[in-house]
């Protein structure tokens, strides 16, 4: 095989490049109980989050897609869930979605268990370890890209990253649409002022109306209550790095996306119904988004920085490539590929898109990258409203 | 070997610098000569040639923003006397 990388089989055709089990806390209360099972398996991650009780509506259902997206992600080979009993996101509800992606699953509720939480810890490990020892029997074997779903990211932007990285990024993403994978650009606030550009590539009218839609929405929304977009976009951090306006952060921002055309535009947390290059609505927090990335399936997510970041994923490889000299050089243990040598040593981006090409391509394969090194592995679900809009203030 | 500085597209009308670049410091740049008014500090932008107030800002060869002050060849580009051209047609 040409170009390809070894991977672990799944159900229904799909292909992960980590073999985890993932230990699920259905619900805050019962986070340590998750955590304490997961430091005593190998091979492990505890999935947890600050949600599952009290949520209503639109904010309900995004916890519940993200939840089910991330423990059916391809990389986890089966999910222990924990409930408590009495939240309203229950351990049966994610079981029951989960299980469509034909993994192993199991799950129980704290509350049901004599002996509380003790006994818990017991009974999740167990069930843990049996899991995990199955795991460890599927053996890697040889699979091409078009099996493959990239994420791109960025955060802590300057406008070094669009003139080095996003650009090198961008070829990455071609390569992987060409090869017939999947791509998948999320952050849609910062395509704010790129939209003719992105619906010129549109894959049809149809798709084109929605992305501007889409944007022309969210503009009108956040207007109605009173928020001034430019206070946000770019960031200070951002303008401090010399990028002036949101048109210009936009610009270096898609060409991480490449020149390939648009298949669609997801819901955040929402998978690809095909392969190509996709947008995700999703709201330019890199922690968020990056969650919204993996639970749509991406099994690798690779991201850009200027003024560095430490940031990593539980479910997905972060693959960080930076264009700022200072950085590479201050940051260097956060930093997977130096893109700052297009400045510092003449190299040209083509160059540089081989070298992260190869890094995709030894982290598919089982190849730590820097943030899993360092146990960088953070969650957060986006909440698209508050589901008790009220406050003092 | 090191670039101070990088334009996207033949068509902008500023570039992008790569390194800190002193106040007065001459660049030659498509064959004319270009002197800095004012530092330049590392990943920001000076203009290329004369821009009006009320024309456009061009990077990557697409509107980047609007000039609400005149802007001489040289002069730092940036929040202080460019702003968004996206967000006043939308508005």
């Amino acid at each position: 095989m040409n170009d390809g990388f070894l991977g672990y089989q799944r159900a229904k055709g799909l292909v992960g490049i980590r073999n985890k089990v993932a230990i699920l806390s259905s619900v805050v209360c019962v986070n340590n109980v998750a955590q304490q099972i997961s430091n005593k398996l190998e091979n492990s991650i505890a999935i947890t989050h600050p949600l599952g009780c009290g949520q209503f509506g639109p904010d309900f259902t995004y916890t519940i897609r993200t939840l089910v997206g991330l423990a059916s992600n391809p990389n986890i080979y089966g999910i222990v869930i924990i409930g408590l009993g009495c939240e309203n996101l229950t351990s049966k509800l994610l079981a029951n979605q989960i299980k469509r992606s034909k993994k192993p699953v199991d799950f129980f509720n704290v509350q049901d268990i004599q002996g509380g939480t003790i006994a818990a810890i017991e009974k999740g490990i167990k069930i843990g370890k049996k899991m995990t020892a199955e795991a460890n029997e599927i053996k890697r074997e040889p699979y091409d890209f078009s099996n493959l779903v990239l994420g791109l990211e960025c955060g802590g932007s300057d406008s070094i990253s669009g003139i080095t990285a996003n650009p090198a990024v961008g070829i990455v993403s071609d390569k992987i649409v060409k090869l017939g994978g999947t791509s998948i650009l999320p952050e849609f606030t910062e395509w704010i002022g790129t939209e003719h550009l992105l619906m010129k590539r549109a894959n049809n009218k149809e798709v084109a109306e929605k992305i501007k839609s889409a944007l022309d929405n969210f503009l009108e929304n956040i207007m109605k209550i009173g928020i001034d977009f430019r206070g946000i976009q770019p960031t200070p951090g951002n303008i401090q790095g010399g990028l002036s306006t949101i048109e210009e952060k936009s610009l270096g921002t898609i060409t991480k996306a490449g020149k390939a055309p648009i298949q669609g535009i997801l819901n955040y947390s929402e998978r690809p119904k095909g392969k190509g290059l996709w947008l995700m609505i999703e709201p330019g927090l890199d922690v968020e988004s990056m969650t919204g990335l993996a639970a749509a399936g991406a099994h690798v997510i690779i991201m850009t920085t200027g003024r560095g970041t430490p940031v990593g994923n539980l479910v997905s490889p972060v693959i960080k490539i930076c264009g700022n000299p200072k950085t590479c050089d201050w940051m260097r243990c956060n930093i997977d590929v130096d893109a700052s040598k297009i400045i510092t040593e003449n190299k040209r981006v083509e160059d540089i898109a081989d070298t992260l090409w190869q890094k995709l391509k030894n982290t598919c394969n089982g190849d730590k990258i820097q943030a899993e090194i360092l146990g960088f592995d953070e969650i957060a679900i986006w909440r698209v409203r508050g589901t008790f809009p009220f406050s003092l203030e | 070997m090191k670039n101070k500085y990088i334009i996207m597209n033949i068509e902008d009308n500023c570039a992008t610098s790569l390194d800190k670049i002193p106040k007065d410091e001459e660049l030659e740049i498509n064959n004319s000569l270009i002197k800095i008014k004012q530092e330049i500090p590392f990943g920001h932008k000076f203009a290329l040639k004369n821009i009006n107030k009320g024309d456009y800002i061009i990077k990557y060869g697409e509107i980047i923003g609007i000039a609400i002050k005149d802007i001489k060849s040289g002069d730092w580009v940036h929040v202080h006397n460019i702003q968004s051209h996206y967000l006043e047609e939308t508005k």
